[in-house]
């Protein structure tokens, strides 16, 4: 079979839905939102769910109308730019997805979706489905690095580190921020996004001296921010698109104890 | 939270095994609970434990207005279309709703058997000790206080089901395994509390 005989079977094969959509529109943190319907007749199952919003906009501005504004970069799930709700879920009905990575053919012909931005005291909307989320920045400013250069990379059996305790701190490690804990969380806690951070950099040996600074800091500037509390309803773990575990919060918890019992 | 809820469930096992004694004949059953009341009521020991228990009580709910007043200030607008209870249990998240329910239960509880035992003015049992094994028999001859424990006591199974992990969680203990078990322990700890609350009261109006 030939690439050409492929594509055309390809087009032959395409499902075409009509999907309505409600998306939440706000001209910027100021005004009240709420939400517009719009209808789009052609489509394709296999558009990513971002490539279905360009196709929105693409009309939109063809009508002369404003087009909606969201966050996005890589489109590949690794970036954590994208990131709204669909159906009243961060990041839609898939488990362990970016907003990205999510495809028409998980809707259905007729469908209604729901499109709204990720919401949090902490979160404000800067226009449409696009939040400003760089209170997370500021929490890893606070102390989610290590201060002191560390040169080259060190040789292998200077410092040894289990082949566990890497791979947890890789695991903790794969967080890319997208703010869909805080979106899910219903007290709005960013406790799994720094306890990640803070679980990642106490599981290695580098930076071990400022670690009880580092946690006490990142954790009191998670409260300043706005974020509310952890009370281990677990659903962060459920929504995040990187599967970041809970226990991370736990560990968190530990070293914050830690570190306040030691003071 | 979490140290005034551990405290709060050691003191659930052994206000349970005390009171395991109502289900004794009823003549053994009687002298015996008294005597025991009469012990804890002059003991000092329990008596600095009891102010302790007190002051958790009050922590423990003062705590959690403040967490919640602060979750409502974190949160932004409602969404218009919220799914988000798919990925938690429904108890986890109405752990407020359940410790109402388990202190309004308690000032009943209070204002019933509590204060009556102290302030009140209770007949003697043949040994000369408050009869208030009486008043407890009296109170559960009532369908419809038994029907009010039963309630009061599935809340407090739910807010144990989420309270006892939730709290050891909040002390810090990280270690997948161990969270494994604790997480076991904690349901086989909250089914035994809320059956074996609610096995006192049902026995006693059964052998009413």
């Amino acid at each position: 079979m030939n690439s050409f005989s492929l594509l055309s079977e390809a087009i032959n094969n395409r499902i075409v839905m009509k999907i309505h959509l409600k998306i939440w529109r706000q001209k910027n943190q100021n005004t009240k939102g709420q939400l517009e319907t719009y209808t789009l007749d052609d489509v394709d199952a296999e558009m990513s769910f971002l490539e279905m919003l360009d196709m929105l906009n693409l009309k939109l501005a063809k009508q002369g109308e404003r087009p909606v504004e969201f966050d996005h970069d890589c489109r590949e799930g690794i970036c954590g730019q994208c990131g709204v709700m669909i159906n009243g879920i961060a990041h839609g009905p898939l488990k362990n997805t970016t907003t990205c990575q999510l495809h028409m053919r998980s809707f259905k012909d007729g469908d209604t979706i729901f499109v709204e931005p990720f919401k949090a005291k902490a979160f404000p909307v800067i226009r449409d489905l696009k939040v400003n989320r760089s209170a997370l920045d500021e929490i890893i400013a606070a102390g989610g690095y290590i201060s002191v250069s560390t040169g080259q990379a060190p040789e292998a059996n200077s410092i040894l580190v289990s082949h566990e305790e890497a791979e947890s701190a890789f695991d903790s490690a794969a967080c890319i921020g997208c703010g869909a804990c805080v979106a899910t969380c219903k007290n709005a806690s960013a406790a799994l996004f720094t306890s990640s951070k803070i679980s990642q950099l106490a599981k290695l040996p580098q930076g071990k001296k400022e670690s009880n600074k580092r946690t006490v800091d990142m954790v009191n500037r998670m409260e300043d921010l706005g974020f509310g509390h952890c009370t281990n309803t677990e659903a962060c773990q459920v929504e995040c698109p990187q599967d970041i575990s809970v226990l991370n919060i736990a560990q968190m918890n530990y070293e914050y104890n830690k570190a306040k019992l030691v003071k | 939270m979490a140290l005034t809820g551990l405290f709060l469930c050691f003191f659930l096992i052994i206000h349970l095994l005390g009171n395991f004694q109502l289900l004794l004949p009823p003549e053994e059953a009687q002298l015996q609970y008294n005597l025991y009341s009469d012990f804890l009521s002059n003991n000092l020991v329990v008596k600095i434990i009891s102010y302790v228990l007190y002051a958790s009580i009050l922590v423990h709910t003062l705590d959690a207005i403040y967490l919640s007043i602060k979750a409502k200030k974190a949160k932004g607008s409602s969404y218009v279309k919220d799914k988000r209870n798919r990925a938690s249990k429904w108890y986890s998240r109405q752990m407020m709703l359940l410790g109402t329910i388990v202190f309004a239960f308690l000032v009943i509880h209070f204002k019933d058997f509590w204060f009556p035992y102290k302030f009140g003015d209770l007949s003697s049992d043949i040994n000369g000790n408050k009869d208030l094994y009486t008043l407890v028999i009296v109170s559960f001859q009532k369908l419809w206080y038994v029907i009010l424990y039963a309630v009061a006591i599935l809340a407090l199974g739910f807010h144990l089901l989420h309270g006892f992990f939730s709290a050891i969680r909040s002390i810090g203990l990280y270690n997948p395994t161990y969270n494994r078990i604790v997480k076991s322990v904690g349901v086989v700890f909250a089914v035994a509390i809320t059956l074996g609350y609610f096995v006192i009261p049902l026995y006693i109006y059964l052998n009413a």
